[in-house]
């Protein structure tokens, strides 16, 4: 069995396709780097000012002027560059990244969504989430399907500061893949082992569900 | 603006020219690009009331952490501070002011700045809770926030190669947000690892041209620091 981690990343690394500039948020997003196969040819962007990076293979020694955003040292990969980090956020506001990862404390049924700050809490600032949601074509959204407590993470109407609104293409948990459509959340694969009326009691949006579709990952 | 022939500076004649409550904008995002010797020095002479604008806070012990520590920033203007819990307990406490944009907006108003205009307009966050504190306008039907620019007194930056004249090169991500700032600035202060004679740089190979450069220090690769890999996967 895997662990809801890498369920969750095995089925969002199928959202990743050849040809693609993609750009992975921090934390589970990053992992997706390995479950990405070696000779897909994709590039992977970096918010500080890198399109094409990798993870450091094991035991090399890194350049310590070489990093991505979440501070890991990198490698890149042939058709990589660098840049200076006004022309980075250029290159997404200008939509020219294809797919975008990113965690979440909360999602909704419009795809809004807020993953940057708790009132009160947590506000170490946003950092470069706010434009990639904005501006990425495709979000996809990785995260648990419930927080520590057990409450849905996937809400009617999210109740914490946006970090966009109205921008969240899929939602993949350990649970479900969900993609946002105008008429609400309609789930496509449902987690093995898992029935739909015990999905649909962890969930607090409504969800649309279709039987005779729906996918096992 | 500084003449040619006088730019290369001692790293201590170079920060003696910033005084108490100077605006300082300081490149790097991380450790990459942080001008660590020129922050140190800094620290040493012990300038006060300092207003800075990174992207980072760095982390506790390094970079503009040091000096947030010690006390000597009043106000910092940045984008995430998360990997610096010192800067986070300063700002509850209310000993740090600090103010916050998206990355790609706040070195966008440095970017604007550096271009010799007042601000821009962007549709970047609307409808979130940073519209509260800007201004919106109608244009050709499409709502736009006014994002003013943002200069500064002075720059701190680190390039990989510069000759005397103040001609930089930057190199991997330390390039950043480092040759935004240093147009932004009224005084830029770059350090490098490597400081060369004019014609020594190929001219296709200088990132910031020398007219925007007042003094040129060289340091020790040594003297970088590296940070925690806080994310590392």
């Amino acid at each position: 069995m895997p662990s809801d981690q890498e369920r969750i990343l095995a089925r969002a690394a199928r959202e990743i396709l050849p040809g693609q500039i993609v750009n992975l948020g921090i934390g589970l997003p990053t992992r997706l780097f390995h479950y990405m196969p070696d000779d897909l040819e994709v590039l992977v962007h970096s918010e500080n000012g890198v399109l094409g990076c990798q993870p450091l293979a094991d035991g090399s020694t890194p350049d310590y002027e070489m990093i991505d955003s979440g501070g890991a040292y990198i490698g890149t990969r042939p058709g990589a560059s660098v840049f200076d980090s006004a022309l980075s956020f250029a290159m997404i506001r200008r939509s020219r990244v294809d797919v975008t990862f990113m965690g979440a404390f909360e999602v909704d049924e419009q795809g809004n969504l807020a993953n940057w700050k708790i009132p009160g809490k947590f506000s170490p600032g946003i950092g470069g989430a706010m434009e990639l949601a904005q501006k990425v074509e495709k979000l996809v959204v990785l995260c648990s399907h419930n927080d520590k407590h057990g409450n849905s993470k996937i809400l009617k109407q999210c109740r914490l500061p946006l970090t966009a609104p109205r921008c969240v293409s899929l939602i993949v948990t350990e649970k479900a893949v969900m993609e946002v459509t105008d008429e609400g959340l309609v789930v496509r694969d449902i987690a093995e082992g898992l029935d739909v009326a015990t999905l649909r009691a962890a969930t607090e949006a409504e969800l649309i569900i279709d039987e005779s579709r729906i996918g096992r990952f | 603006m500084t003449l040619l022939n006088q730019k290369y500076a001692s790293v201590e004649d170079a920060i003696a020219m910033i005084p108490d409550g100077a605006s300082i904008m300081v490149g790097g995002f991380g450790s990459p690009g942080t001008p660590f010797a020129l922050l140190d020095e800094l620290l040493a002479q012990g300038q006060k009331g300092l207003t800075l604008i990174k992207n980072d806070a760095n982390e506790p012990d390094i970079g503009i952490g040091r000096l947030i520590r010690a006390g000597r920033v009043d106000r910092l203007i940045t984008s995430h501070i998360g990997l610096n819990r010192v800067a986070i307990e300063e700002m509850n406490q209310g000993r740090l002011a600090v103010e916050m944009y998206p990355q790609g907006i706040l070195v966008e108003k440095i970017r604007c700045a550096g271009a010799g205009h007042l601000g821009f307009l962007t549709d970047i966050g609307l409808e979130t809770e940073i519209a509260r504190q800007r201004r919106e306008i109608e244009l050709n039907g499409q709502t736009c926030a006014i994002e003013p620019a943002i200069n500064a007194d002075f720059a701190l930056i680190h390039a990989d190669i510069a000759d005397t004249y103040g001609n930089l090169a930057y190199r991997g991500t330390a390039i950043n947000f480092n040759p935004l700032m240093a147009m932004a600035a009224d005084s830029v202060i770059a350090q490098a690892y490597q400081v060369v004679s004019p014609g020594e740089l190929k001219p296709e190979a200088v990132h910031t041209p020398c007219a925007f450069v007042n003094r040129v220090v060289q340091v020790d690769p040594a003297s970088s620091e590296q940070g925690i890999r806080a994310h590392a996967v």
